[in-house]
């Protein structure tokens, strides 16, 4: 029992480690500060265009958004990031990692807000149309707003996913949250950096899931 | 060189192919084995857990509780990295492919109970009341009576779910695992050439593509039968 608390429970080596983690976690804070906006706002334009009135654009839409969603994210990472330089493109390592991103959280964020443009009954964008408002000016103070109140569990659990998803650019070595837990457990020989991480996940993302699952419940 | 030149010999470089293709699609064996054990393993417990769950008791619902928030909240690679780094240290030696297969399995799991769970709550509690008073067991309406109008609540939440933790063995690779995209990351490296990640990567849209369409339909079929009931 000692022996486990001494591997991952060790608060001398948690202390000693603790500048690391707060300068990881405040990297992650970044990443998610720009990673986010970048699939929310570009899940808006997937959606857009995968409600396009014309077929071309809307099939073509929907085939990437398909494509993405099949693309597991870290090989689209490893992809940006190490297929580029061998082109001759030089980026920094978060540009690869908004352009994978954007690609893959724009995919699932479109999908969801088209499920609730869908949950919007016609008849409100049509009540909307025949008060005179333009078709931008119902889109955006009548359906879009409603589609985004049926679907905020999603948009919530999705955006735990994306943020769960900043774990990668570990891989691809941005001293992040996790990676900086995972450097400071090989300098200390100790699993405790690791748990501490985890713990600091744990307390930021288990408010998101349980929110997420209330308004689910609240909105059946 | 020209552009398009320079693009097809660094991504789609013939050569640098037929030397790898063979060692990456040897990847795709153990992508589809460890997805394959993973979806069984983590899709039946998360079915006990759920059905553990409706029985009520306190001192079980407790505990299931705090492992599907837990595995639910925690992202998977740092729970990859917990086991595979941590139980050496106190005397447990796992193979990565086994620590691979019990992170995924414990997420899918941990949302496969929420899923489930979601699915048994919609039944009416009038199902349970009758089937019990006809005679059946606690387990025999559980299978027979509930289960089944629960699973068609689940079907498309957990598609979507299970693609998704499948696509997640490419984690195993941070920990040595020679799935597709540890093939394809020794062959870029042995190459210096990003072919192999075209390879990895038309190996992984021919594998997923194909569910993520399923996917999509099976929610509309299902979508309707929601609907229509």
């Amino acid at each position: 029992m000692n022996a486990l608390a001494g591997e991952f429970l060790n608060l001398d080596v948690m202390w000693r480690v603790m500048p690391m983690i707060l300068a990881g976690l405040a990297r992650s804070a970044v990443l998610c500060a720009v990673l986010l906006p970048i699939g929310l706002a570009g899940g808006i334009g997937a959606m857009l265009l995968s409600t396009s009135r014309v077929r071309a654009v809307r099939w073509a839409a929907i085939g990437a958004i398909d494509f993405f969603r099949a693309f597991p994210p870290l090989v689209l990472i490893v992809f940006v990031y190490a297929g580029l330089p061998f082109l001759g493109v030089e980026l920094p390592t978060l540009a690869s990692i908004a352009i994978a991103f954007f690609l893959n959280a724009s995919s699932y964020f479109g999908e969801i807000y088209r499920a609730g443009i869908r949950s919007v009954p016609a008849g409100q964008a049509e009540a909307a149309r025949s008060t005179g408002m333009t078709a931008s000016q119902t889109f955006l103070s009548v359906t879009f707003p409603q589609a985004v109140r049926n679907v905020l569990p999603e948009l919530i659990s999705n955006t735990v996913e994306l943020i769960k998803l900043t774990t990668l650019a570990s891989i691809v070595s941005v001293p992040e949250l996790l990676h900086s837990a995972d450097l400071a457990r090989s300098l200390t020989y100790n699993s405790s950096p690791l748990i501490l991480a985890a713990l600091i996940y744990f307390a930021i993302l288990w408010p998101l899931v349980r929110l997420a699952g209330r308004l689910e419940h609240r909105l059946r | 060189m020209s552009a398009w030149d320079r693009f097809a010999f660094t991504f789609l470089n013939l050569e640098v192919a037929r030397t790898y293709w063979l060692d990456i699609a040897a990847g795709i064996s153990v992508t589809v084995f460890v997805g394959i054990v993973v979806v069984a393993t983590g899709l039946s417990l998360g079915l006990v857990l759920a059905g553990l769950r409706s029985l009520g008791l306190r001192v079980v619902t407790w505990p299931i509780l705090v492992f599907v928030d837990l595995f639910r909240s925690l992202p998977p690679l740092a729970i990859i990295l917990v086991i595979y780094f941590g139980l050496p240290n106190v005397g447990i030696v796992l193979p990565s492919l086994v620590v691979l297969w019990l992170s995924l399995s414990a997420v899918l799991a941990a949302f496969a109970e929420e899923v489930f769970w979601a699915g048994i709550t919609s039944v009416a509690p009038g199902q349970w009341l009758a089937a019990r008073s006809t005679g059946l067991t606690f387990g025999q309406t559980f299978a027979h009576v509930i289960l089944p109008q629960a699973a068609k609540l689940a079907v498309p939440p957990l598609t979507n779910r299970t693609i998704t933790i499948t696509k997640n063995v490419a984690l195993g690779s941070a920990i040595g695992v020679s799935d597709i995209l540890g093939q394809a990351n020794s062959a870029l490296a042995m190459s210096t050439n990003a072919t192999p990640l075209t390879i990895g990567a038309i190996f992984y849209v021919i594998l997923f593509l194909p569910l993520v369409v399923a996917s999509r339909r099976l929610e509309r079929r299902f979508a309707w039968g929601v609907a229509g009931s």
